[in-house]
Protein backbone atom coordinates (compact mmCIF):
# COMPACT_ATOMS: atom_id res chain seq x y z
CA UNK A 1 0.00 0.00 0.00
CA UNK A 2 2.61 2.83 1.32
CA UNK A 3 6.44 2.46 -0.07
CA UNK A 4 8.85 4.80 1.14
CA UNK A 5 12.27 4.39 -0.55
CA UNK A 6 15.41 6.41 0.70
CA UNK A 7 13.40 9.05 2.03
CA UNK A 8 15.42 11.86 3.60
CA UNK A 9 15.02 15.20 5.05
CA UNK A 10 17.22 18.15 6.23
CA UNK A 11 15.99 21.32 8.30
CA UNK A 12 19.18 23.52 7.56
CA UNK A 13 22.23 21.22 8.01
CA UNK A 14 20.59 19.11 10.72
CA UNK A 15 19.55 15.80 8.84
CA UNK A 16 16.21 14.67 10.57
CA UNK A 17 15.33 12.00 8.58
CA UNK A 18 18.15 10.12 7.00
CA UNK A 19 17.62 7.34 3.86
CA UNK A 20 14.42 6.50 5.46
CA UNK A 21 12.72 3.13 3.89
CA UNK A 22 9.71 1.08 4.91
CA UNK A 23 6.68 -0.88 3.42
CA UNK A 24 3.02 -0.95 4.70
CA UNK A 25 0.87 -3.68 3.59
CA UNK A 26 -2.97 -4.07 2.91
CA UNK A 27 -4.73 -3.99 6.26
CA UNK A 28 -1.36 -3.92 8.29
CA UNK A 29 -1.07 -1.97 11.52
CA UNK A 30 2.11 -0.73 12.07
CA UNK A 31 3.94 0.86 14.72
CA UNK A 32 6.61 3.23 14.91
CA UNK A 33 8.57 3.74 17.88
CA UNK A 34 11.63 5.49 19.11
CA UNK A 35 13.17 7.90 21.89
CA UNK A 36 11.89 11.44 21.48
CA UNK A 37 13.35 13.00 19.20
CA UNK A 38 13.96 10.23 16.70
CA UNK A 39 11.88 12.14 13.59
CA UNK A 40 8.43 10.39 14.03
CA UNK A 41 6.40 13.15 14.32
CA UNK A 42 8.27 14.88 11.00
CA UNK A 43 8.48 11.03 9.28
CA UNK A 44 4.23 11.83 9.88
CA UNK A 45 4.34 14.87 8.64
CA UNK A 46 6.15 14.28 5.62
CA UNK A 47 3.64 11.28 4.71
CA UNK A 48 0.74 13.46 5.24
CA UNK A 49 2.68 16.12 2.90
CA UNK A 50 2.41 18.81 5.60
CA UNK A 51 6.27 19.41 4.85
CA UNK A 52 7.82 17.95 1.57
CA UNK A 53 10.90 16.02 1.71
CA UNK A 54 14.76 17.09 1.05
CA UNK A 55 14.88 13.73 -1.65
CA UNK A 56 13.43 10.20 -1.93
CA UNK A 57 10.13 8.54 -2.74
CA UNK A 58 6.66 7.79 -1.40
CA UNK A 59 4.68 5.72 -3.17
CA UNK A 60 0.94 5.60 -1.97
CA UNK A 61 -1.31 2.94 -3.97
CA UNK A 62 1.10 2.68 -7.08
CA UNK A 63 0.84 6.81 -7.06
CA UNK A 64 3.77 8.93 -6.48
CA UNK A 65 3.06 11.44 -3.92
CA UNK A 66 6.31 12.51 -2.75
CA UNK A 67 5.85 16.41 -3.82
CA UNK A 68 2.02 15.53 -3.88
CA UNK A 69 -0.03 18.77 -1.71
CA UNK A 70 -2.24 17.12 1.40
CA UNK A 71 -5.14 17.42 -0.65
CA UNK A 72 -4.11 15.20 -2.76
CA UNK A 73 -2.89 12.68 -0.63
CA UNK A 74 -6.30 12.89 1.74
CA UNK A 75 -8.23 11.88 -1.54
CA UNK A 76 -6.11 9.53 -2.38
CA UNK A 77 -6.45 8.04 1.34
CA UNK A 78 -4.13 9.01 3.87
CA UNK A 79 -5.06 10.42 6.39
CA UNK A 80 -3.60 11.89 10.10
CA UNK A 81 -4.26 12.67 13.63
CA UNK A 82 -2.52 15.59 15.46
CA UNK A 83 0.18 14.41 18.81
CA UNK A 84 -0.84 17.91 19.76
CA UNK A 85 -4.37 18.24 19.34
CA UNK A 86 -5.31 20.42 16.47
CA UNK A 87 -9.28 21.32 16.28
CA UNK A 88 -11.30 24.06 15.30
CA UNK A 89 -11.76 25.07 18.67
CA UNK A 90 -14.95 27.99 17.86
CA UNK A 91 -17.14 25.16 16.78
CA UNK A 92 -19.12 22.57 18.62
CA UNK A 93 -17.43 19.01 19.18
CA UNK A 94 -20.36 17.47 16.41
CA UNK A 95 -18.91 20.31 13.56
CA UNK A 96 -16.01 19.51 14.15
CA UNK A 97 -16.66 15.98 12.89
CA UNK A 98 -19.27 17.46 10.44
CA UNK A 99 -16.41 19.46 8.66
CA UNK A 100 -14.56 16.75 8.40
CA UNK A 101 -17.75 14.79 6.92
CA UNK A 102 -18.89 17.24 4.19
CA UNK A 103 -14.91 17.53 3.32
CA UNK A 104 -15.14 13.81 2.89
CA UNK A 105 -17.90 13.54 0.91
CA UNK A 106 -17.35 17.36 -1.26
CA UNK A 107 -19.94 18.66 0.09
CA UNK A 108 -17.79 21.79 0.94
CA UNK A 109 -18.53 23.33 -2.79
CA UNK A 110 -21.94 23.52 -1.97
CA UNK A 111 -22.20 27.77 -0.63
CA UNK A 112 -26.32 27.16 -0.33
CA UNK A 113 -28.17 24.85 1.27
CA UNK A 114 -27.97 25.00 4.93
CA UNK A 115 -25.09 22.26 6.31
CA UNK A 116 -28.14 21.40 8.96
CA UNK A 117 -30.06 20.06 6.05
CA UNK A 118 -27.31 17.03 5.77
CA UNK A 119 -29.20 14.96 8.75
CA UNK A 120 -27.51 12.02 7.19
CA UNK A 121 -24.58 13.34 7.54
CA UNK A 122 -25.31 14.68 11.33
CA UNK A 123 -26.19 11.04 12.29
CA UNK A 124 -22.94 9.83 10.49
CA UNK A 125 -20.77 11.79 12.94
CA UNK A 126 -23.30 11.33 15.85
CA UNK A 127 -22.25 7.79 14.99
CA UNK A 128 -18.33 7.98 15.02
CA UNK A 129 -18.57 10.00 17.94
CA UNK A 130 -20.52 7.12 19.48
CA UNK A 131 -18.02 4.69 18.20
CA UNK A 132 -15.05 6.96 20.13
CA UNK A 133 -17.53 7.22 23.27
CA UNK A 134 -17.88 11.12 23.04
CA UNK A 135 -21.11 11.23 21.26
CA UNK A 136 -22.27 12.71 25.17
CA UNK A 137 -20.28 15.69 24.35
CA UNK A 138 -21.02 16.85 20.91
CA UNK A 139 -22.44 20.16 22.19
CA UNK A 140 -19.22 21.25 23.84
CA UNK A 141 -16.62 23.48 22.13
CA UNK A 142 -13.34 21.71 22.16
CA UNK A 143 -11.39 24.14 24.68
CA UNK A 144 -14.24 23.11 27.53
CA UNK A 145 -12.87 18.99 26.69
CA UNK A 146 -10.18 16.81 28.76
CA UNK A 147 -7.14 16.75 27.26
CA UNK A 148 -8.25 12.72 26.82
CA UNK A 149 -11.12 13.34 25.03
CA UNK A 150 -9.58 16.33 22.80
CA UNK A 151 -7.32 13.42 21.74
CA UNK A 152 -10.00 11.24 20.89
CA UNK A 153 -11.44 13.77 19.03
CA UNK A 154 -8.79 14.61 16.86
CA UNK A 155 -8.45 10.53 16.26
CA UNK A 156 -12.39 10.78 15.43
CA UNK A 157 -11.79 13.51 13.04
CA UNK A 158 -8.81 11.70 11.03
CA UNK A 159 -11.13 8.63 11.11
CA UNK A 160 -13.79 10.74 9.48
CA UNK A 161 -11.96 11.03 6.50
CA UNK A 162 -12.44 7.50 5.54
CA UNK A 163 -8.86 7.05 4.51
CA UNK A 164 -8.09 3.73 3.57
CA UNK A 165 -4.37 4.80 5.27
CA UNK A 166 -4.63 5.95 8.75
CA UNK A 167 -1.66 8.14 10.36
CA UNK A 168 -1.43 8.04 14.71
CA UNK A 169 0.66 10.20 15.67
CA UNK A 170 0.33 9.07 20.24
CA UNK A 171 -3.27 8.65 19.88
CA UNK A 172 -3.08 7.89 23.88
CA UNK A 173 -0.79 10.55 25.30
CA UNK A 174 -2.86 12.29 27.26
CA UNK A 175 -5.37 10.16 27.59
CA UNK A 176 -5.96 8.82 31.81
CA UNK A 177 -3.67 5.75 31.85
CA UNK A 178 -6.75 3.58 33.23
CA UNK A 179 -8.81 4.47 29.62
CA UNK A 180 -5.57 3.99 27.48
CA UNK A 181 -6.27 0.81 26.65
CA UNK A 182 -10.05 1.37 26.20
CA UNK A 183 -9.60 4.19 23.68
CA UNK A 184 -7.02 1.64 21.76
CA UNK A 185 -9.45 -1.57 21.42
CA UNK A 186 -12.15 1.37 20.24
CA UNK A 187 -9.61 2.96 17.91
CA UNK A 188 -8.01 -0.60 16.22
CA UNK A 189 -11.67 -2.35 16.42
CA UNK A 190 -12.81 0.95 14.00
CA UNK A 191 -9.90 0.81 11.64
CA UNK A 192 -10.09 -3.10 11.20
CA UNK A 193 -14.20 -2.72 10.34
CA UNK A 194 -12.92 -0.58 7.93
CA UNK A 195 -10.31 -2.27 6.44
CA UNK A 196 -7.72 0.68 7.02
CA UNK A 197 -4.44 -0.15 6.97
CA UNK A 198 -2.47 2.30 9.78
CA UNK A 199 0.98 3.27 11.02
CA UNK A 200 0.66 4.95 14.85
CA UNK A 201 3.31 6.01 16.79
CA UNK A 202 3.85 4.96 20.34
CA UNK A 203 5.24 5.69 23.44
CA UNK A 204 3.46 2.58 25.69
CA UNK A 205 5.29 -0.84 24.63
CA UNK A 206 2.60 -2.15 26.06
CA UNK A 207 -0.08 -1.14 23.45
CA UNK A 208 2.76 -1.49 21.08
CA UNK A 209 2.78 -5.31 21.45
CA UNK A 210 -0.93 -5.27 22.01
CA UNK A 211 -2.22 -4.43 18.96
CA UNK A 212 0.17 -3.59 16.26
CA UNK A 213 1.06 -6.62 13.28
CA UNK A 214 4.70 -4.80 12.83
CA UNK A 215 7.50 -2.57 14.46
CA UNK A 216 9.36 0.19 12.87
CA UNK A 217 12.14 1.60 15.49
CA UNK A 218 13.23 4.96 14.57
CA UNK A 219 16.76 6.18 16.30
CA UNK A 220 18.22 9.60 15.21
CA UNK A 221 16.63 9.50 12.14
CA UNK A 222 17.52 6.05 10.44
CA UNK A 223 15.11 2.40 10.70
CA UNK A 224 17.65 0.52 12.96
CA UNK A 225 15.19 -2.23 13.33
CA UNK A 226 11.33 -4.33 11.78
CA UNK A 227 9.67 -6.87 12.85
CA UNK A 228 7.50 -8.82 15.00
CA UNK A 229 6.78 -6.55 18.24
CA UNK A 230 7.83 -9.82 20.46
CA UNK A 231 11.32 -10.20 18.13
CA UNK A 232 11.92 -6.79 18.56
CA UNK A 233 11.83 -6.09 21.79
CA UNK A 234 14.51 -9.00 22.42
CA UNK A 235 17.14 -7.31 20.30
CA UNK A 236 19.96 -5.87 22.31
CA UNK A 237 20.09 -2.64 20.36
CA UNK A 238 16.71 -1.67 20.69
CA UNK A 239 16.39 -2.45 24.05
CA UNK A 240 19.25 0.02 24.61
CA UNK A 241 17.84 2.67 22.58
CA UNK A 242 14.23 2.33 23.54
CA UNK A 243 15.15 0.98 27.41
CA UNK A 244 18.55 2.51 27.92
CA UNK A 245 19.49 -0.86 29.14
CA UNK A 246 23.16 -2.06 28.17
CA UNK A 247 23.67 -5.56 26.50
CA UNK B 1 -39.25 24.90 10.00
CA UNK B 2 -39.43 28.63 10.55
CA UNK B 3 -37.97 30.22 13.53
CA UNK B 4 -38.60 32.74 15.73
CA UNK B 5 -35.71 34.68 14.16
CA UNK B 6 -37.23 34.09 10.60
CA UNK B 7 -40.26 36.29 12.25
CA UNK B 8 -38.18 39.64 12.69
CA UNK B 9 -36.31 39.41 9.74
CA UNK B 10 -39.85 39.78 7.85
CA UNK B 11 -40.88 42.06 10.11
CA UNK B 12 -38.03 44.26 9.61
CA UNK B 13 -38.67 44.07 5.67
CA UNK B 14 -42.58 44.62 5.72
CA UNK B 15 -41.15 48.22 8.20
CA UNK B 16 -38.53 48.65 5.39
CA UNK B 17 -41.22 48.63 2.73
CA UNK B 18 -42.75 51.44 4.60
CA UNK B 19 -40.32 53.48 5.29
CA UNK B 20 -40.60 56.03 2.63
CA UNK B 21 -43.95 57.24 4.24
CA UNK B 22 -41.92 57.55 7.49
CA UNK B 23 -38.42 59.12 6.78
CA UNK B 24 -38.06 62.85 4.93
CA UNK B 25 -37.04 62.37 1.63
CA UNK B 26 -33.38 63.95 2.90
CA UNK B 27 -33.87 61.19 5.61
CA UNK B 28 -34.64 58.52 3.09
CA UNK B 29 -31.73 59.13 0.89
CA UNK B 30 -29.56 58.80 4.13
CA UNK B 31 -30.59 55.77 4.92
CA UNK B 32 -30.52 54.48 1.24
CA UNK B 33 -27.24 55.61 1.66
CA UNK B 34 -26.56 53.17 4.49
CA UNK B 35 -28.39 50.24 2.77
CA UNK B 36 -25.85 49.92 -0.03
CA UNK B 37 -23.35 50.11 2.69
CA UNK B 38 -24.89 47.16 4.70
CA UNK B 39 -24.48 45.10 1.43
CA UNK B 40 -20.64 46.35 1.16
CA UNK B 41 -20.37 45.06 4.93
CA UNK B 42 -22.17 41.69 4.71
CA UNK B 43 -19.26 41.18 1.92
CA UNK B 44 -16.62 42.34 4.03
CA UNK B 45 -17.87 40.45 7.15
CA UNK B 46 -17.92 37.12 5.01
CA UNK B 47 -13.64 37.90 4.90
CA UNK B 48 -13.18 39.18 8.65
CA UNK B 49 -15.66 37.25 10.72
CA UNK B 50 -16.40 33.92 8.48
CA UNK B 51 -12.64 33.34 6.85
CA UNK B 52 -10.67 35.48 9.53
CA UNK B 53 -9.31 37.84 6.79
CA UNK B 54 -8.65 41.80 7.33
CA UNK B 55 -9.28 43.90 4.50
CA UNK B 56 -8.03 47.31 4.04
CA UNK B 57 -8.54 47.39 0.78
CA UNK B 58 -12.34 46.63 0.09
CA UNK B 59 -13.22 50.55 -1.17
CA UNK B 60 -11.45 49.69 -3.62
CA UNK B 61 -13.89 46.87 -4.58
CA UNK B 62 -16.80 48.80 -3.36
CA UNK B 63 -15.52 51.70 -6.37
CA UNK B 64 -14.82 48.54 -8.92
CA UNK B 65 -18.77 48.59 -8.98
CA UNK B 66 -19.44 52.39 -8.67
CA UNK B 67 -17.26 52.90 -11.42
CA UNK B 68 -18.57 50.09 -13.60
CA UNK B 69 -21.76 52.02 -13.45
CA UNK B 70 -20.44 55.20 -14.32
CA UNK B 71 -18.24 53.96 -17.45
CA UNK B 72 -21.36 52.08 -18.88
CA UNK B 73 -22.92 55.56 -18.76
CA UNK B 74 -20.13 57.39 -20.35
CA UNK B 75 -19.04 54.69 -22.91
CA UNK B 76 -22.47 52.47 -23.95
CA UNK B 77 -25.54 54.97 -22.88
CA UNK B 78 -27.50 52.56 -24.87
CA UNK B 79 -27.27 50.08 -22.13
CA UNK B 80 -27.87 52.21 -19.26
CA UNK B 81 -30.27 49.86 -18.00
CA UNK B 82 -30.31 48.74 -14.52
CA UNK B 83 -31.37 45.22 -15.34
CA UNK B 84 -27.65 45.48 -17.19
CA UNK B 85 -25.59 47.77 -15.08
CA UNK B 86 -25.69 45.71 -12.26
CA UNK B 87 -24.38 42.07 -14.15
CA UNK B 88 -21.68 44.55 -15.64
CA UNK B 89 -20.91 46.10 -12.06
CA UNK B 90 -21.07 41.94 -10.51
CA UNK B 91 -18.71 41.16 -13.44
CA UNK B 92 -16.30 43.85 -13.12
CA UNK B 93 -16.13 43.01 -9.50
CA UNK B 94 -15.80 39.42 -10.07
CA UNK B 95 -12.96 40.89 -12.16
CA UNK B 96 -10.92 42.73 -9.79
CA UNK B 97 -11.29 40.66 -7.04
CA UNK B 98 -9.95 37.70 -8.53
CA UNK B 99 -6.91 39.50 -9.16
CA UNK B 100 -6.60 41.27 -5.96
CA UNK B 101 -7.88 37.83 -4.13
CA UNK B 102 -5.41 36.15 -6.40
CA UNK B 103 -2.12 38.13 -4.76
CA UNK B 104 -3.77 38.93 -1.42
CA UNK B 105 -4.68 35.48 -0.13
CA UNK B 106 -1.07 34.49 -0.38
CA UNK B 107 -0.85 35.78 2.91
CA UNK B 108 -2.80 36.16 5.92
CA UNK B 109 -3.07 38.55 9.01
CA UNK B 110 -0.98 41.98 9.15
CA UNK B 111 0.38 41.33 5.44
CA UNK B 112 -3.02 40.25 4.07
CA UNK B 113 -4.72 43.81 5.12
CA UNK B 114 -1.59 45.45 3.77
CA UNK B 115 -1.73 44.38 0.62
CA UNK B 116 -4.66 44.39 0.22
CA UNK B 117 -4.51 48.27 1.26
CA UNK B 118 -1.58 48.69 -1.00
CA UNK B 119 -3.61 47.01 -4.00
CA UNK B 120 -6.65 49.35 -3.50
CA UNK B 121 -4.26 52.28 -4.06
CA UNK B 122 -3.04 51.15 -6.88
CA UNK B 123 -6.66 50.96 -8.31
CA UNK B 124 -6.97 54.59 -6.53
CA UNK B 125 -4.10 55.97 -8.58
CA UNK B 126 -5.05 54.49 -12.11
CA UNK B 127 -8.82 56.40 -11.53
CA UNK B 128 -6.98 59.53 -10.62
CA UNK B 129 -4.20 59.07 -13.20
CA UNK B 130 -6.30 58.05 -16.18
CA UNK B 131 -7.99 61.05 -16.31
CA UNK B 132 -9.32 60.89 -20.36
CA UNK B 133 -11.11 57.16 -19.51
CA UNK B 134 -12.27 57.77 -15.69
CA UNK B 135 -12.84 61.57 -15.39
CA UNK B 136 -9.65 61.52 -12.64
CA UNK B 137 -10.32 63.21 -9.40
CA UNK B 138 -13.55 64.90 -10.66
CA UNK B 139 -15.39 61.39 -11.01
CA UNK B 140 -18.12 60.76 -13.32
CA UNK B 141 -21.54 61.93 -12.76
CA UNK B 142 -24.10 59.35 -12.69
CA UNK B 143 -27.62 59.64 -14.50
CA UNK B 144 -31.02 57.96 -13.61
CA UNK B 145 -30.77 54.51 -15.12
CA UNK B 146 -33.72 53.13 -17.08
CA UNK B 147 -35.71 50.48 -14.89
CA UNK B 148 -37.11 47.47 -16.43
CA UNK B 149 -38.24 49.48 -19.31
CA UNK B 150 -39.26 52.95 -16.98
CA UNK B 151 -37.08 55.76 -17.92
CA UNK B 152 -36.88 58.09 -15.45
CA UNK B 153 -35.63 60.83 -17.83
CA UNK B 154 -36.62 64.62 -16.61
CA UNK B 155 -37.34 62.85 -12.79
CA UNK B 156 -35.41 64.51 -9.92
CA UNK B 157 -32.95 62.52 -8.18
CA UNK B 158 -34.83 62.47 -4.59
CA UNK B 159 -37.93 61.92 -6.46
CA UNK B 160 -36.44 58.77 -7.96
CA UNK B 161 -34.94 57.80 -5.01
CA UNK B 162 -38.09 58.09 -3.32
CA UNK B 163 -40.01 55.87 -5.45
CA UNK B 164 -39.16 53.01 -7.87
CA UNK B 165 -35.51 53.09 -6.66
CA UNK B 166 -36.04 52.41 -3.24
CA UNK B 167 -38.20 49.47 -3.53
CA UNK B 168 -35.29 47.77 -5.75
CA UNK B 169 -32.58 48.55 -3.41
CA UNK B 170 -34.54 47.07 -0.37
CA UNK B 171 -35.01 44.04 -2.38
CA UNK B 172 -32.06 43.93 -3.25
CA UNK B 173 -30.62 43.93 0.50
CA UNK B 174 -33.49 41.12 1.02
CA UNK B 175 -31.70 38.99 -1.60
CA UNK B 176 -28.32 39.59 -0.60
CA UNK B 177 -28.50 39.25 3.54
CA UNK B 178 -30.67 35.92 2.10
CA UNK B 179 -27.58 34.87 0.07
CA UNK B 180 -25.47 36.06 2.70
CA UNK B 181 -26.77 33.88 5.14
CA UNK B 182 -27.33 30.97 3.03
CA UNK B 183 -23.67 31.35 2.48
CA UNK B 184 -22.49 31.03 6.14
CA UNK B 185 -24.69 28.54 7.31
CA UNK B 186 -23.87 25.75 4.67
CA UNK B 187 -20.74 23.64 4.28
CA UNK B 188 -18.85 26.32 2.10
CA UNK B 189 -19.45 28.58 5.00
CA UNK B 190 -18.59 26.19 7.59
CA UNK B 191 -15.23 25.29 5.62
CA UNK B 192 -14.12 28.78 5.56
CA UNK B 193 -14.94 29.17 9.47
CA UNK B 194 -12.40 25.92 9.63
CA UNK B 195 -9.55 27.55 7.57
CA UNK B 196 -10.36 30.86 10.38
CA UNK B 197 -10.31 28.48 13.37
CA UNK B 198 -7.32 26.40 12.12
CA UNK B 199 -6.03 26.45 9.04
CA UNK B 200 -3.49 23.68 9.72
CA UNK B 201 -6.34 21.31 10.70
CA UNK B 202 -8.28 22.45 7.94
CA UNK B 203 -5.63 21.85 5.34
CA UNK B 204 -4.94 18.17 6.80
CA UNK B 205 -8.81 17.27 6.22
CA UNK B 206 -9.14 17.92 2.66
CA UNK B 207 -9.94 21.53 2.25
CA UNK B 208 -8.02 23.58 -0.16
CA UNK B 209 -7.24 26.60 2.55
CA UNK B 210 -5.71 29.05 -0.37
CA UNK B 211 -8.57 27.73 -3.20
CA UNK B 212 -11.37 28.82 -0.73
CA UNK B 213 -9.86 31.62 1.03
CA UNK B 214 -9.99 33.03 -2.87
CA UNK B 215 -13.43 31.96 -3.56
CA UNK B 216 -14.16 33.84 0.36
CA UNK B 217 -12.17 36.92 -1.62
CA UNK B 218 -14.55 37.09 -4.73
CA UNK B 219 -17.84 36.07 -2.84
CA UNK B 220 -16.65 39.37 -0.55
CA UNK B 221 -16.16 41.37 -3.90
CA UNK B 222 -19.03 40.80 -5.28
CA UNK B 223 -21.03 41.67 -2.64
CA UNK B 224 -19.18 44.65 -2.24
CA UNK B 225 -18.89 45.56 -5.89
CA UNK B 226 -22.87 45.32 -5.66
CA UNK B 227 -23.05 47.71 -2.93
CA UNK B 228 -20.86 50.14 -5.13
CA UNK B 229 -23.34 49.99 -7.70
CA UNK B 230 -26.35 50.60 -6.19
CA UNK B 231 -24.71 53.58 -4.29
CA UNK B 232 -23.67 55.13 -7.51
CA UNK B 233 -27.35 55.80 -8.07
CA UNK B 234 -28.13 57.29 -4.44
CA UNK B 235 -25.58 59.41 -4.73
CA UNK B 236 -25.42 60.22 -8.23
CA UNK B 237 -21.69 60.94 -8.85
CA UNK B 238 -18.42 58.42 -8.30
CA UNK B 239 -15.28 59.64 -7.55
CA UNK B 240 -11.62 57.75 -6.81
CA UNK B 241 -12.31 59.02 -3.22
CA UNK B 242 -14.08 55.89 -2.69
CA UNK B 243 -10.90 53.28 -3.70
CA UNK B 244 -8.96 55.49 -1.22
CA UNK B 245 -7.94 54.00 2.12
CA UNK B 246 -9.84 56.17 3.88
CA UNK B 247 -12.88 54.64 2.66
CA UNK B 248 -11.44 51.12 3.03
CA UNK B 249 -10.77 52.08 7.21
CA UNK B 250 -14.65 53.64 7.17
CA UNK B 251 -15.81 49.92 6.20
CA UNK B 252 -13.84 48.54 9.03
CA UNK B 253 -15.23 51.03 11.23
CA UNK B 254 -18.61 50.58 10.18
CA UNK B 255 -18.57 46.93 10.48
CA UNK B 256 -17.12 47.24 14.30
CA UNK B 257 -19.29 49.54 15.41
CA UNK B 258 -22.28 46.92 14.76
CA UNK B 259 -20.18 44.51 15.70
CA UNK B 260 -18.94 41.97 13.13
CA UNK B 261 -18.72 39.12 15.37
CA UNK B 262 -22.86 39.14 14.72
CA UNK B 263 -24.20 38.37 11.21
CA UNK B 264 -26.59 41.39 11.20
CA UNK B 265 -23.54 43.75 12.58
CA UNK B 266 -22.12 45.07 9.53
CA UNK B 267 -25.74 46.00 8.60
CA UNK B 268 -26.51 48.02 12.17
CA UNK B 269 -22.88 49.39 11.60
CA UNK B 270 -23.60 50.74 8.49
CA UNK B 271 -26.78 52.56 8.56
CA UNK B 272 -25.50 53.81 11.90
CA UNK B 273 -22.34 55.03 10.86
CA UNK B 274 -24.20 56.86 7.54
CA UNK B 275 -26.09 59.26 10.27
CA UNK B 276 -22.97 59.75 12.68
CA UNK B 277 -20.72 60.56 10.03
CA UNK B 278 -23.49 62.96 8.70
CA UNK B 279 -24.89 64.28 11.94
CA UNK B 280 -20.44 64.52 13.06
CA UNK B 281 -20.04 66.70 10.02
CA UNK B 282 -23.15 69.19 10.87
CA UNK B 283 -22.20 69.69 14.03
CA UNK B 284 -18.29 70.34 13.64
CA UNK B 285 -15.95 70.98 11.04
CA UNK B 286 -13.65 68.61 13.46
CA UNK B 287 -16.28 65.33 12.88
CA UNK B 288 -13.40 63.30 12.26
CA UNK B 289 -12.78 63.90 15.94
CA UNK B 290 -16.11 62.79 17.11
CA UNK B 291 -15.26 59.32 14.45
CA UNK B 292 -12.48 59.18 15.97
CA UNK B 293 -13.34 59.34 19.46
CA UNK B 294 -16.58 56.46 19.61
CA UNK B 295 -13.90 54.27 17.83
CA UNK B 296 -12.46 54.45 20.59
CA UNK B 297 -15.22 54.29 23.13
CA UNK B 298 -16.75 51.55 21.23
CA UNK B 299 -13.04 49.74 21.43
CA UNK B 300 -12.72 49.82 25.41
CA UNK B 301 -16.53 49.76 26.35
CA UNK B 302 -18.21 47.69 23.97
CA UNK B 303 -15.58 45.38 21.96
CA UNK B 304 -18.41 43.58 20.63
CA UNK B 305 -20.57 46.62 18.80
CA UNK B 306 -23.37 47.41 19.06
CA UNK B 307 -25.55 44.31 17.84
CA UNK B 308 -22.38 42.25 19.21
CA UNK B 309 -23.23 44.00 22.67
CA UNK B 310 -27.57 43.19 22.09
CA UNK B 311 -26.90 39.78 21.87
CA UNK B 312 -24.86 39.62 24.50
CA UNK B 313 -27.28 41.31 26.77
CA UNK B 314 -29.64 39.13 25.79
CA UNK B 315 -27.56 35.67 26.14
CA UNK B 316 -25.25 36.56 29.22
CA UNK B 317 -24.54 33.51 31.74
CA UNK B 318 -26.76 31.46 29.87
CA UNK B 319 -24.25 29.39 28.29
CA UNK B 320 -21.70 28.14 30.78
CA UNK B 321 -19.41 25.84 29.48
CA UNK B 322 -17.66 22.91 31.36
CA UNK B 323 -14.95 25.02 32.52
CA UNK B 324 -17.55 27.53 34.56
CA UNK B 325 -16.70 30.38 32.48
CA UNK B 326 -19.40 31.99 31.14
CA UNK B 327 -19.51 32.73 27.22
CA UNK B 328 -21.60 33.91 24.36
CA UNK B 329 -22.44 31.58 21.66
CA UNK B 330 -22.83 34.06 18.85
CA UNK B 331 -25.00 32.79 16.07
Amino acid sequence: MLNINDLIKDFGKLRIINSVGFEVKDDEIVSLVGPNGAGKTTLVNLISGHILPTSGKIEFLGHDMTFASPYRRIKRGIARNFQITNLFGDSTVLDNLRICLFSTYGKIKNGIIPASHYRTITEEAIDILGIFGISDKKDLFPPGLSEGDKKILDTAMAFALKSKFLLLDEPTSGVATGDKFKVMDTIIAAIKKEKMACMIIEHDMDIVSDYSDRVLVLSEGEIIASGKPKEIMEQDNVKEILFGVKA
Amino acid sequence: MLRPKFFVYLGIFILLLFMPKLLPVYQLMLFESGITFAIMGLGFNLLLRYTGLLSFGHGALFATGAYAVGMMGKYFPDLYRIEILIPVALLASLVVSAIFGFICVRHTRIFFSILALALSMVLYALLVKFYDITGGSDGIHIDLPIMFGKSFEGMKRFEFLSGAYYYFLICMFAVCTIFMLAIVNSPFGKALQSIRDNEIRAEMIGIRVRRYRLYSFILSGLFTGMGGALWSFVNGHVTPESAEWIFSGEIVYMTLLGGFMVFEGPIVGAILFTYLKLYAVSITQYWMLIIGATLILLVLLLPEGIAGGFVKLFSRTKKVDDTGTAYVKYK
